[in-house]
């Protein structure tokens, strides 16, 4: 079986590099935790690393750069003056790319979400901007994967299916410019793009709390048209065993936490 | 050298939930008369460029950083 190499990628502020990491290992995948100068080559010549070597990128969670700008900016900032070339490069090679929480922050403010028109825009088509609430909203919500067409993260996690991620974030609001966003809520749905959104326990789009944030159409989680590059609010490197799942003494026993089949799908898919 | 003050605020139409609640916590502190609250954002960047080409590097530094051109404008001012 090949190794599959994923670069979990870091820098100042990053915080859920442990549990990305360890998602990915523990569905026998071989994680490494990476800062961003290693990958721009500012730093000793042993530390060196090459995006292309890497198999899967990981942009977890966290507040990189203090969350100073808006949430992500900077981070992106700073892998698009150094790393343009090389990520989309990634991204067209059709190699998976998963951005959690500030992870999908990033992939924003990057412009490699939602890219209706190419790759990558060169400014970002859309915000995740402050909660509705206006505060940091953490608890268990629950998803329903909706994309029509198989791709890299959903092959173990069924159309239909719902599924327990926790949100933990502020800024967690999907928005497109006020003129257009029928428009592009349009294209992203014709394009098979949605690939998460919150429902309550009866499985229908509910608003405030289920939806923590006040989502464009109840949005958790987008991909690219292709389909390898998924950014979502909620954590699934946070629920890998079923003890982290709220109700686990109460429910029917099963060994594995939610989160484990996307991170299974995108490391199968290399397979 | 030139001081450019850079402020970055919300496009009309989309909702500042910073401001209510800051609105809201003011007028629990008895500050009756507030009609509405908005947060804006300021940066001061110090430069040693011409005026002109000042006020071109800032408004770059607008639409590559310091403003997402979906929910906020910035304006440029030097002195």
């Amino acid at each position: 079986m090949k190794d599959v190499k994923v670069c979990v990628l870091r820098i100042e502020g990053t915080n859920c590099e442990d549990e990305a990491a360890q998602a990915f290992a523990s569905v026998g995948a071989t994680p490494e935790k990476v800062h961003l100068k290693q990958l721009l080559g500012q730093c000793p010549s042993d530390l060196k690393r090459d995006l292309g070597s890497y198999d899967i990128l990981m942009l977890p969670g966290g507040f990189s750069a203090g969350d100073y700008v808006r949430a992500g900016a900077i981070f992106a900032a700073r892998m698009k003056s150094g790393l343009k070339k090389d990520i989309v490069r990634f991204v067209e090679d059709g190699k998976p790319v998963l951005g959690v929480c500030n992870g999908f922050q990033i992939l924003v403010e990057l412009g490699l979400l939602p890219a209706l028109d190419g790759t990558m825009s060169e400014a970002p088509e859309a915000a995740l901007y402050t909660n509705d609430s206006g505060r940091f909203e953490c608890r268990p919500t629950l998803l329903r994967q909706e994309r029509k067409g198989r791709g890299v993260f959903t092959s173990g996690i069924p159309r239909g299916s719902v599924v327990m991620y926790p949100s933990a974030h502020a800024e967690g609001k999907l928005m497109f410019p006020r003129s257009e966003e029928g428009k592009m809520l349009d294209r992203l749905l014709e394009n098979d793009q949605v690939m998460f959104r919150y429902v309550d326990p009866e499985g229908d789009y509910a608003g405030y709390p289920w939806c923590p944030n006040g989502s464009l159409h109840n949005i958790a989680g987008i991909c690219n048209p292709a389909g390898n590059v998924l950014g979502m609010m909620p954590h699934p490197e946070r629920v890998l065993k079923r003890e982290t799942h709220p109700d686990w003494t109460r429910a029917k026993w099963k060994e594995d936490g939610d989160g484990l089949s996307l991170f299974r799908s995108a490391v199968g898919s290399i397979r | 050298m030139v001081v450019a003050e850079i402020r970055i605020e919300l496009k009309p139409g989309v909702a500042d939930p910073e401001g209510k609640n800051t609105k809201k916590a003011l007028e629990l502190l008895g500050f009756n008369d507030i009609k509405g609250v908005r947060s804006i954002k300021m940066f001061e960047i110090e430069m040693d460029a011409d005026p002109a080409v000042a006020r071109r590097e800032c408004e770059e530094m607008c639409r590559k950083l310091l403003a997402n051109p979906v929910i906020q404008k910035f304006r440029v001012d030097l002195r």
